[in-house]
């Protein structure tokens, strides 16, 4: 945690300029969006192939109340991830009965019809042209510009981590965990097995929410396109190559994956291709992921001494 | 008071026929052992006395209400806790952290004051763990405190089962088979075990087939075939039964 701190701290000193920055925004937005998802992926033992939509769900509540009904940004991201929380109550209660592929299936269904509505109803979103929005203002304050939203990423990162690392270790978040491990063993011990996965389903689309509201404001204009299927396999190769059931892991898989395409910029024609041999290169080689993986080698070797 | 009473319960697999009409009670206190060879309904049985199942037909009552059809976890909340003939272990927890899930029902479980890690809940965790570390020494897992659940034997999975049962408080605990892919040594410490547990107040229902252990430390048998009721009685009247008998030597031959 000290780590994460120091590293989001120091990092800037290699930032030349600003676009060091930009990308160290979305890489932390990423982070987050990671940690909340890594929740529901790595510690419940669930599967989302559709937070992209929860996220755009997110952005778009943001800008439409902003832009449409002047609502103050910090409102309109509360009341965004509200109703974000509450879809995913309402979707999560019959779906996540689902097991494995079919939970994979009704998810992707998800992420597939929030893209579409937001793509469709130009009406309110202005279709695939997108909406551009304000900056977000709080208090007679302004956030903008990349080097200050920087900052408040690394802050929301390392309250978000801390957050769960609170919940893991707490008797919800073992509850969580022992849902993961065997359903019916965690029910006779009287874990509603049920409930906490609705639980852990609605947080983790509430950090989505907030980061996609975030996101919205610091790009100052956004697209369906950031709820699309790709969006949604992006995040779960992130938790899966980071580590599942690994709060740093999900960080550093969210980073590398942000940072990969810039420094791939040549090759963009193949980021999904990369992405998809990454995933199964993690699957195959470290099924623990990156983070687990390294840290397990240390161990062994230092025990090895 | 009857504890447990179990009314012409039911349960059929697409024609076979699990379980079929039967009736028993177990008494506050006792040990109550389920015999029967293999395939007999035992672990069927449990499963649906603890809400894993639902009945086809027939009732179970708890304490004198009607339970059948309710969930594992409300049972749970009423006192019922159980291990599993196949192991139903948290192995992606350490050994520790799955009996702390056993006295789930016990600790604030509030979600804000688990995500603010509010004193409450460190408090709560501290004296939970202190309890469980008990449970893990009072169950034979001293050794096992620092383990992952992952790394540990067979035969320390199998009370690792127990002392997460336990951490629930249970007034009935149902054992499926503890002593089951253990050794002689083994068996006789789970046998010590089951009768401190009972000694403690709690009921105990025992599914084994070790039956030296089930006739030393029985109040009473249910002898099980085909799914339904073979006999019963205490261990004596039980050992004496024909039909006992002959479905053993049967199962043997
Ligand atoms: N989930 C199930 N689906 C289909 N058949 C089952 C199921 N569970 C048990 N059975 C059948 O019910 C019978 C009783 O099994 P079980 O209760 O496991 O016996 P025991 O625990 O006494 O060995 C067996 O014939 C078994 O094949
Ligand atoms: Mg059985």
């Amino acid at each position: 945690m000290a780590l994460l701190a120091i590293v989001v701290a120091a990092a800037p000193i290699g930032f030349t300029n600003s676009y060091f920055y930009d990308v160290g925004v979305n890489a932390m937005f990423n982070a987050i969006v990671c940690v909340g998802l890594n929740l529901l992926i790595g510690y419940a033992g669930q599967i989302s192939l559709g937070h992209a939509g929860f996220f755009a769900l997110g952005a778009y509540g943001s800008a439409l109340l902003t832009t449409m009904y002047n609502v103050p940004p910090i409102g309109a991201l509360t009341i965004s991830a509200l109703v974000v929380g509450l879809l995913a109550f309402v979707v999560g209660r019959p779906i996540l009965k689902l097991k494995g592929h079919y939970l994979a299936m009704a998810t992707l269904g998800i992420g597939i019809i929030i893209h579409i509505v937001l793509k469709t109803e130009s009406k309110f979103t202005g279709g695939p042209d997108g909406m551009s929005l304000d900056n977000f203002k709080m208090l007679g304050f302004t956030v903008m510009g990349d080097r200050m939203w920087y900052w408040v990423a690394g802050v929301l990162l390392i309250l978000a981590v801390w957050l769960a690392l609170n919940l893991i270790d707490s008797p919800v978040g073992r509850a969580l965990r022992a849902v993961h491990g065997s359903e019916v063993g965690a029910e006779v011990v009287g874990v509603d097995t049920s409930s906490y996965k609705v639980l852990v389903f609605v947080v983790s689309a509430v950090f989505a929410s907030v980061v996609g509201s975030l996101f919205a404001h610091k790009n100052g204009f956004i697209t369906p396109d950031i709820g699309s299927f790709f969006g949604s396999v992006h995040l779960v190769t992130m938790v899966v190559l980071g580590g599942m059931a690994s709060v740093f892991g999900a960080v550093v898989g969210a980073v590398i994956l942000t940072l990969l395409p810039q420094v791939l910029a040549s090759v963009e024609q193949y980021e999904a291709m990369i992405l998809g041999v990454i995933m199964m290169g993690t699957m195959i080689f470290m099924p623990k992921g990156l983070l687990p993986s390294l840290l397990a080698k240390l161990k062994s070797r230092e025990a090895g001494r | 008071m009857t504890l447990l009473k179990v009314e012409n319960l039911s349960k059929e697999f697409g024609g076979v026929h699990a379980v079929e009409d039967l009736t028993f009670s177990v008494e506050p206190g006792h040990i109550h052992s389920i015999i029967g060879p293999n395939g007999a309904g035992k672990t069927t049985l449990f499963n649906l006395i603890t809400g894993v199942y639902t009945p086809s037909a027939g009732r179970v009552l708890f304490q004198d209400r009607l339970v059948s059809g309710l969930k594992p976890y409300e049972l749970a909340a009423m006192g019922m806790s159980r291990t599993f003939q196949n192991l139903q272990i948290f192995f992606n927890m350490q050994a520790i952290e799955n009996v702390m899930v056993g006295a789930h029902l016990h600790l604030n479980r509030g979600f804000l004051s688990s995500f603010l890690r509010l004193p409450a809940v460190v408090r709560g965790d501290r004296e939970c763990r202190a309890r469980c570390t008990e449970l893990m020494e009072f169950v034979g897992l001293a050794k096992y405190l620092d383990a992952d659940a992952a790394s540990m034997p067979y035969g320390a999975l199998k009370r690792l089962e127990i002392a997460r049962a336990l951490a629930a408080k249970p007034k009935m605990l149902l054992l499926d088979e503890p002593a089951a892919g253990l050794n002689a040594t083994e068996s006789r410490e789970i046998d010590e075990v089951i009768k401190r547990v009972a000694a403690s107040g709690i009921t105990v229902v025992l599914v084994e087939h070790d039956m030296k252990m089930v006739m030393g430390i029985s109040d009473h048998i249910t002898a099980l075939d085909y799914g339904r009721k073979l006999a019963e009685g205490t261990p004596a009247e039980v050992r004496a039964n024909p039909d006992v008998v002959k479905a053993y030597l049967g199962a043997h031959a």
